[in-house]
């Protein structure tokens, strides 16, 4: 492992540094210039930016004009993935709507109705919202490879490291997911009559015994990765590099 | 209770009413709760009612709730619970009891009565029907249940909510349910019953119907949320039923077509 270049950051870097650890920052924020290096790490909560708040050179800034966080825009997606997810709703029906609090143990409710009726049948909504958030692994992916370019070169560093584990994380976590399961293969009656699919569907099955613990790791490493580059932006610790 | 003997806490009664009642017994090596209860029928309750067979796990008949836990009684070692407070014997509780830790469990056997038979598909010209093995894999697990109640038991739905027996199936009968839907060879379509009179969304996938199974059978992974997705492509999902009418005339699929 190579060690930490030498940064060097002036007093307004150190402001906008402190305003991204305290999070009021509205933009997306990247670990920025180091040594010679400029290190664009997105943070996975702002990815993909879409406004001109990153100043990463990327492209994609569809909506300027935008005045407020990057993450506002994109953060709605992943967010109903999840809460519209079985493995979560099994979580907060037990841990908040105590329907039931645990297995064999009354429910608190005199009337139930499961998600029968409104609102909650909304909660079928989650093939589309895993269609929303299958692109976001993939952009992450797309985030984590421009984290290699270090100036006018590549490299690898640890916030590319974990970059890529949590684009693997989240796809693993994505299609892992029931809904996808259903409509990439599980649907099928007779797997004959689809081998592609069944072999999807085989894979994905894999996936979605493990999907609870995908859930929580993927949520972990997210709020982790975003931490990270947090820190790093904010000039507390340098970027070890390792090539 | 010495280390040498386990204080029995039973329930004894019958629909009237009825309360636990104490027996210290003999801790013996290699037994199974079953066979202690056998002891004290045999000893100190000649009266004391349960149901039982095989005492292998395969008959599903010896369901009652150990320590609070829906569990077989012959598949429950002594020496898996803790030893040092009394273990706690009681009937299922979703089911009217009958006597002491027999329960009348006729409520599942008129869902039964219910489930559509297999409908299979004209034979091939050939006459031979046949199958993947990767095709009949799915189903087969569903094959397992052993019909032990203890899923209907640990159902929410139906434990807390009596009044939901008149419109939910319940966990053994969704796994039926599923085993006939995802069949290669059926051809009938269970989704209307399954959404109108079964109670599929009341089920919230908390998953202790998966977590009881002694047969280890991922009946929310496999089953129910698959009928829930197919419900999903049949009644709720505005884009797969536009594709339903584009494509009708062409023979329904009972799992509704993929997006």
């Amino acid at each position: 492992m190579v060690a930490a270049a030498p940064g060097h950051r002036g007093g307004a870097d150190r402001l906008r540094g402190l305003r991204h650890l305290v999070g009021v920052h509205p933009h997306g924020y990247y670990a920025g210039h180091v040594g010679n290096d400029y290190r664009d790490y997105l943070s996975p909560l702002y990815s993909p930016c879409l406004t001109d708040h990153c100043d990463n050179g990327v492209t994609w800034q569809l909506v300027g004009w935008w005045p407020f966080s990057a993450a506002i825009l994109m953060l709605p997606f992943p967010l109903l993935f999840r809460v519209t997810c079985y493995y979560y709703r099994k979580a907060y029906y037990r841990s908040f709507w105590l329907a039931p609090p645990a297995c064999a143990v009354p429910d608190a409710h005199r009337r139930y109705t499961g998600e029968a009726r409104f609102p909650l049948i909304l909660q079928n909504v989650h093939r589309y919202a895993f269609y929303l958030a299958v692109p976001f692994p993939i952009i992450l992916l797309w985030e984590a490879i421009r984290g290699l370019r270090f100036g006018g070169g590549w490299g690898f560093g640890l916030g590319g490291l974990i970059l890529f584990v949590n684009a693997i994380l989240l796809f693993a976590y994505t299609w892992g997911c029931h809904a996808g399961r259903h409509v990439c293969g599980g649907h099928l009656d007779a797997f004959s009559q689809g081998p592609v699919r069944y072999w999807v569907w085989k894979r994905m099955s894999w996936l979605n015994v493990h999907h609870m613990g995908f859930a929580w790791v993927s949520l972990i490493w997210v709020a982790w990765t975003d931490g990270y580059i947090r820190l790093v932006a904010a000039g507390v610790f340098h970027d070890p590099r390792f090539l | 209770m010495t280390p040498d003997t386990v204080t029995m806490h039973v329930w004894r009664g019958d629909a009237t009413g009825g309360d636990f009642v104490d027996f210290d017994i003999d801790r013996r090596d290699g037994e199974v709760v079953l066979d202690v209860i056998h002891r004290i029928q045999a000893t100190r309750a000649n009266d004391l009612a349960v149901r039982w067979n095989c005492k292998a796990g395969k008959c599903g008949s010896c369901s009652a709730e150990i320590n609070g836990r829906p569990r077989l009684m012959c598949m429950t070692r002594m020496s898996a619970l803790p030893t040092d407070q009394p273990v706690t014997v009681g009937p299922i509780q979703t089911f009217p009891v009958i006597r002491d830790l027999v329960t009348d469990v006729s409520f599942n056997y008129e869902m039964a009565k219910r489930v559509p038979a297999f409908t299979p598909r004209p034979r091939p010209p050939d006459g031979v029907y046949r199958l993947h093995q990767r095709e009949v894999e799915r189903v087969q697990e569903f094959r397992k249940c052993i019909e032990c109640f203890l899923c209907q038991d640990v159902c929410h739905v139906i434990r807390d909510h009596e009044e939901n027996k008149a419109v939910f199936a319940g966990p053994r009968f969704f796994i039926r349910y599923a085993e006939l839907e995802m069949h290669p060879l059926d051809v009938g379509d269970r989704l209307p019953l399954l959404r109108e009179e079964m109670g599929l969304a009341y089920c919230n996938i908390t998953k202790c119907c998966t977590e009881v199974c002694p047969e280890h059978i991922h009946i929310t992974d496999n089953a129910i949320i698959p009928l829930k997705e197919r419900v999903v492509s049949s009644y709720l999902d505005p884009v797969t039923r536009l594709g339903n009418r584009i494509r009708r005339g062409r023979r329904p699929v009972s799992g509704g077509p993929a997006l």
